[in-house]
């Protein structure tokens, strides 16, 4: 077994390029596990960790904050990530504990790609788009396109994820999820919802209920159709229940060893109508 | 580095040359097995519980998820090396003091990790104590003598200002 720990962007590409059974690791909070397990043996190592042009925040374009792909929680959960992008740093310190966060990198979210990801559902409801390098190109893929099921996306094995792209939105936003104790949770199911002040709009996505994370079109359409949604706007209880149940019909849970779906559902129902009434009350 | 070469880590302040081991050993496996520091516990080997939190570039991480060959330009910090040579830090003697240890399996990295939350934080609230500690799992204490060390250390501290 081979590890390249590069320093440099550009050699951690070229490894990739040269060794076809490369495999990326960045704060290793999912990777080592599975090789702790030996569920994984791999041969070659690109390790990340040293890389610093994956550790910046970008504000270079008006309207929107480029995280690197390296930056760990412990940095997005404090400013200026917090007034920027709520929602985000919110849901980073929400993953695993102290340690985790310290650890653990949006770069990696998107490259285990899991549906549990917490970070995943900021992204789908703000429209983040995703930044993927090769030795000599480059493109930019909105995270619509990027995650394509359960721990599946459209990267390309010499491809590194280098930034993701944040707008910089008006309006309360936030992130809530279930799970079984405060600290050290997958999520058994949760919602980010971004209320879009200036455009009188709302989005809402759910992690945990599905093979990919599900933005609810049909929910936030019924909701812009039917409520002005600008600032200073209040939200009856009643309409909050049925946007609720709503976004459950809109989620597709399967019952697995964390949760139900029917549970899930259920929690989806809840999560979604506080969410909604916390952005208007 | 590949399979049969050695590569250097800097532990406690001094350089390390980790030979004959598997380059996909965790930092956990490579500070207990290869360097004789079997002061960092494994427990869960997956994040999950703390007991194996060591500092690396002055972050508390679990050394379990650090694969060790890609930590050779990091500076760590175990919890041997909070000490001077013999002697307790006051964290350590608070937890002794107070009874915050009772099988000892979870004692290292919570002393790793309260060392680091007081290093940022002198006087944390009880809800940052309860954070910091937030990865670190416990089943014998109940958590309430180690918030009690915790509280000892800070008051010791402050009376020494």
């Amino acid at each position: 077994m081979t590890v390249i720990v590069a320093k440099e962007l550009t050699t951690a590409l070229a490894a990739l390029r040269e060794h076809a059974d490369a495999r990326l690791i960045q704060g290793g909070t999912d990777l080592m596990v599975e090789i702790n397990f030996n569920h994984v043996k791999p041969t070659t190592m690109v390790s990340l960790r040293d890389v610093e042009a994956l550790r910046t925040i970008r504000t270079d374009t008006p309207g929107i904050m480029s995280i690197g792909s390296g930056v760990p929680y412990s940095v997005i959960e404090g400013e200026p990530v917090l007034t920027a992008i709520p929602a985000l740093a919110q849901a980073s310190r929400t993953v695993g504990s102290p340690q985790i966060r310290a650890a653990g990198s949006l770069g990696g979210n998107l490259g285990t790609c899991s549906p549990a990801g917490d970070t995943l559902p900021v992204m789908f409801a703000l429209d983040a788009m995703i930044h993927l390098n090769t030795l000599d190109s480059s493109r930019v893929v909105s995270i619509h396109d990027f995650m394509t099921g359960v721990k599946r996306s459209v990267r390309q094995h010499d491809e590194i994820i280098t930034a993701i792209d944040f707008p910089i939105i008006r309006g309360w936003q936030g992130y809530s999820k279930v799970g079984v104790r405060n600290a050290m949770v997958i999520s058994v199911a949760s919602a980010c919802l971004v209320a879009d002040h200036e455009n009188a709009n709302v989005r809402i996505a759910l992690g945990s209920v599905g093979p990919t994370i599900i933005r609810c079109r049909e929910s936030e359409a019924w909701l812009q159709s039917s409520q002005d949604l600008s600032a200073g706007q209040s939200i009856s209880l009643d309409v909050a229940n049925e946007f609720g149940r709503r976004a459950a019909a809109e989620s597709s849970p399967i019952d697995d060893h964390r949760s139900t779906a029917e549970y899930r559902r259920h929690a989806i129902s809840v999560l979604a109508s506080r969410l909604l009434r916390k952005a208007y009350q | 580095m590949s399979a049969n070469e050695f590569y250097t880590l800097r532990v406690n302040g001094r350089t390390h040359q980790v030979q004959d081991s598997w380059v996909g050993e965790s930092l956990l496996y490579v500070l207990r097995e290869r360097l004789g520091l079997p002061g960092t516990k494994g427990a869960c080997e997956q994040g999950e519980c703390g007991s194996c939190t060591v500092l690396m570039d002055d972050a508390a991480v679990c050394a379990c998820l650090v694969m060790a060959a890609t930590a050779i330009n990091s500076e760590i910090v175990t919890v041997e090396g909070i000490a001077t040579e013999s002697t307790l830090t006051d964290v350590q003697q608070s937890f002794v003091d107070e009874g915050a240890v009772q099988c000892g399996f979870c004692t290292p990295g919570l002393i790793v990790a309260v060392h680091h939350l007081l290093e940022k934080n002198p006087q944390p609230s009880e809800f940052e104590v309860k954070e910091a500690i937030s990865g670190n799992i416990c089943r014998c204490t109940g958590y309430g003598r180690v918030f009690a060390a915790v509280e000892a250390t800070i008051r010791q501290r402050n009376a020494v200002k």
